[in-house]
């Protein structure tokens, strides 16, 4: 038994590494534009499918695709805040979060006119696991812990040592004071929407090498993502570490008790446990 | 196709299209009406198709009931049942801002989705629950038309309810909460509880129009769901008609439904083989549709009564 | 050459004009103030210089050139900064960072402007690694200050930089703001001090719903019946 829970709190590291990927991406976004980006959790697919093409098509190692797939992300979130979010942005963030969601629904479309309806996987074949006594860990998930933590850090670096990091912080503080302070507020929310797919397809490459690939992937994700975000506080990237992690865990151990097919009403059911007792999150955020 | 041919499937048309106006009217309330955010539109609406199946079939094994009730009943139990869910996730969210209530539909939605097709001595699963009664089947038969005149009858029903209470005080008051919420509060009304009152009205109206899907169709299972592609299309029939407009609500309704049903002509005729991109393609056209709707004509085609361009 | 012009100025924030034609200017090193009732439409008057308002009719002239129509961040550029009445600090960042948000157009090394202004407000050295927003209201005006100062601009707007603090800090602050102007820079500043405003500036402008009313200097103001009956208590 024990070692049972300590293999699911293993597996429940490696998903909260995943979700907290992209519950950063969803909490800077937030942070910045004041609106909650339903398409996030389609962007990880599409990041995860770049670095499939690459794979599958031109024979590339995962590790190496990955920086292209990171690269074509963020350019493909870039261009849709600026060919439709910065048009709606003006207006109200409630537009632009119904925006987002027809972005999200039509991102997969993409992905499945593109690569079709159905499963593929990085490789096919199975890993051979390490075997540490009686718990198995599998190569992919140190990578993807490591990978996480290696990105998380690399973030928080990015947000407290560059001018452009603390602008991004500046302007999700107070975005009037950041206006009359010079801060060139387009940039800065350009290079958000950077930061965030590119994390975001991070996030899908770790769901392909942990699960499979699928059109659906990512918007299957996107409750368990914002249940970390709104756990974390939402608008606080520090927070969605937090908040990742605790979900991760609390989808995974739960199936000693219930039945895995309902992890999502896990995550659901911290998450409205959190509104209920304390919805600016564990960390303060903008509820 | 001839004539007969054309006319029954007008009469099809014209039925699916007046469930989804249903639906559109229940978004109404919410959005329209209170800027609140449904995206688990089709949860209630799952809810009220089962519901309505379970009260009105014959005794089964395979599920829970059937409880072998008349029509009416079924869809009163649809509407009450959604009303109950809406009750539970609105009493969380109505407090916050409508971000989380997005979020928690979405939730919502997808935990109704696995129930359905996971608690077999529910809902049979995925095998579906079959011989759900035409609606007045025993005294007036089953003529299609029947099922068409029954659903008008409910548009209007809806159309009557949520026009009577966007022009009512009530009515009122949700606007202001949309426009000025501090201001409402400030006047001393409760704005949490307008919220939920509005919240759980438009949720039983998408129960209705899911007991009017599982009567008209006569067989249910988690597959006739599209769960998301479903809550889509009603929210992009609600946008393009006017949101806010009860009459836009409807027209949008029939406008996207025939625009959405003429490229399923059209993907036809790329045949089989290239079936699931077609499907793709087709909700790709109505995801940029939204976009360039939101962009170039925000307020849709009926725009709201006295709301300045682009006031939103 | 005037340092600020500001010339028949209308608009509003979208809905009913709130300023109506105002006239207003700041001579090279000047401290001008502002005084005027609630909602006369002070603060609205600095944003409308900032460009953060809607501007239907008038022109804001900055050393003769337009810039009216600029955006905050160009006009920022132009050798102005202002410190908003309300939320102006960067609450979950140091006061270091703030400072250097402050500078975030300058490419070149900030640090001899950021030593200077630790020098001249030593309580923001003692605390530049705390988070602004845990500092006290007369220590977040320092700051906010501090952080307008970064560009070293030519003319510092200042929407009550007195607000809420008690009379010491209030001392405290026009004597500040009395050595920044001394220093050279143009200061425009609204206030609800208005004695002690009207004693320390060069001249004075009353503003009532949106119009000018009186334009003196100081000592004339001080001295003048109809604003001493409504400003200055009797
Ligand atoms: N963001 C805004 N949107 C719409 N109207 C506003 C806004 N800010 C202020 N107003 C209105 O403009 C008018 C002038 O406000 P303003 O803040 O300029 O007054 P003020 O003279 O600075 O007052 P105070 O002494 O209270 O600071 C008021 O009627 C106010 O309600
Ligand atoms: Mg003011």
């Amino acid at each position: 038994m024990a070692t049972d829970l300590l293999q699911l709190a293993i597996y429940g590291v490696v998903s909260g590494s995943i979700l907290t990927l992209g519950a950063i991406g969803v909490s800077l976004i937030y942070g910045i534009l004041r609106f909650a980006h339903f398409a996030h959790g389609d962007l990880m697919a599409v990041g995860a499918y770049f670095a499939f093409s690459l794979v599958a098509g031109l024979g590339f190692p995962l590790w190496a695709s990955a920086p292209f797939a990171v690269a074509g992300t963020a350019l493909v979130a870039v261009a849709i805040d600026q060919t439709v979010y910065r048009r709606l942005r003006r207006v109200s963030p409630i537009i632009l979060l119904i925006s987002s969601f027809g972005i999200a629904i039509a991102l997969r479309s993409v992905v499945q006119l593109i690569w079709g309806p159905h499963n593929q996987v990085y490789a096919s074949g199975i890993q051979l696991p390490w075997r540490v006594g009686d718990i198995v860990i599998k190569p992919d998930h140190v990578w993807i812990v490591l990978g996480a933590i290696v990105l998380v850090t690399a973030l928080h670096l990015f947000l407290t040592r560059t001018k452009m990091g603390k602008a991004m912080r500046a302007m999700s503080d107070n975005m009037d004071l950041a206006l009359v302070s010079g801060i060139p507020s387009e940039r800065v929310i350009v290079v958000t929407w950077a930061v965030g797919g590119g994390m975001a397809a991070v996030a899908g490459i770790f769901l392909g090498m942990d699960t499979r690939l699928h059109p659906v992937m990512g918007w299957s994700l996107l409750l368990p993502v914002f249940a970390a975000a709104i756990l974390g506080g939402i608008g606080r990237p520090y927070g969605a570490i937090a908040g990742g992690m605790v979900i991760g865990l609390a989808m995974e151990m739960s199936t000693v008790v219930i039945d895995p097919t309902y992890k999502p009403a896990v995550a659901f059911a911290l998450m409205v446990l959190m509104l209920i007792v304390r919805p600016q999150g564990l960390f303060k955020g903008n509820p | 196709m001839e004539l007969g041919g054309l006319l029954t499937y007008g009469v099809f048309f014209l039925t699916q299209a007046g469930i989804y106006a249903v639906l559109a009217l229940g978004l109404n309330v919410q959005y329209g009406l209170t800027g609140q955010i449904n995206i688990g539109v089709a949860g209630f609406f799952a809810v009220g198709a089962y519901t309505s199946a379970i009260l009105t079939t014959a005794t089964s094994s395979a599920h829970l009931g059937g409880f072998d009730l008349p029509f009416l009943v079924g869809i009163a139990g649809a509407m009450a049942a959604s009303a109950i869910v809406a009750v539970g996730i609105g009493w969380v969210t109505m407090r916050l801002r409508s971000d989380y209530l997005a979020i928690a539909t979405i939730g919502i939605a997808e935990i109704i989705r696995l129930a359905f097709k996971n608690e077999e001595w529910l809902t049979n699963g995925v095998r579906g629950i079959p011989g759900i009664p035409r609606p007045f089947v025993e005294t007036l038969g089953a003529d299609p038309l029947i099922s068409l005149g029954v659903v008008l009858g409910f548009i209007l029903l809806g159309y009557w309810m949520v026009e009577r209470a966007r022009r009512s005080p009530w009515g009122r008051v949700l606007r202001a909460i949309r426009e000025n919420e501090d201001g409402v509060m400030a006047a001393g009304k409760n704005v949490a509880r307008f919220r939920l009152q509005a919240f759980v009205f438009g949720s039983s109206l998408m129960g209705m129009a899911g007991g009017l899907y599982a009567h008209f169709l006569g067989f249910i299972s988690p597959e006739a769901f599209m769960p998301l592609y479903g809550t889509f299309l009603v929210w992009v029939m609600l946008i393009a008609g006017g949101a806010g407009n009860n009459r836009g609500a409807v027209l949008g309704a029939f406008a996207i439904w025939m625009l959405w049903s003429a490229t399923d002509s059209l993907t036809r005729e790329l045949g089989a083989e290239y079936a699931t991109q077609a499907g793709a393609l087709r909700v790709l056209l109505i995801g940029v549709l939204l976009q360039v709707i939101l962009i170039a004509r925000p307020q849709g085609i009926l725009p709201e009564h006295g709301r300045r361009k682009g006031s939103r | 050459m005037t340092l600020l012009a500001i010339e028949g100025l209308t608009g509003g924030y979208g809905g009913a004009d709130i300023l109506h034609g105002v006239d207003l200017r700041v001579e090279p090193g000047e401290m001008v103030v502002i005084i005027g009732p609630n909602g006369a439409g002070k603060s609205t008057l600095m944003k409308a210089a900032f460009g953060l308002v809607k501007i239907r009719e008038g022109a804001v002239l900055f050393e003769r050139r337009d810039i009216t129509a600029l955006r905050p961040d160009q006009i920022v550029r132009q050798g102005i900064s202002y410190v908003p009445q309300e939320q102006n600090v960067f609450p979950s960042m140091t006061v270091e960072e703030n400072l250097e948000m402050g500078a975030f157009i300058r490419n070149d090394d900030i640090r001899p402007q950021m030593d200077r202004i630790y020098t001249f407000f030593p309580r923001l050295a003692e605390r530049r690694d705390q988070v602004a927003g845990s500092m006290s209201g007369g220590e977040r005006q320092m700051l906010a200050m501090g952080r307008a100062l970064m560009l070293e601009p030519k003319l510092l707007l200042l929407d009550e930089p007195t607000a809420g603090l008690s009379p010491i800090f209030i001392d405290q602050t026009f004597e500040r703001i009395r050595k920044i102007n001394e220093a050279g820079i143009g200061i425009l500043m609204v206030e609800q001090n208005a004695k002690q405003a009207l004693a320390v500036c060069d001249r004075g402008y009353v503003l009532t719903m949106g119009r000018n009313r009186v334009d003196d200097t100081g000592p004339n103001l001080l001295a003048n019946k109809d604003v001493a009956e409504m400003f200055l208590g009797g």
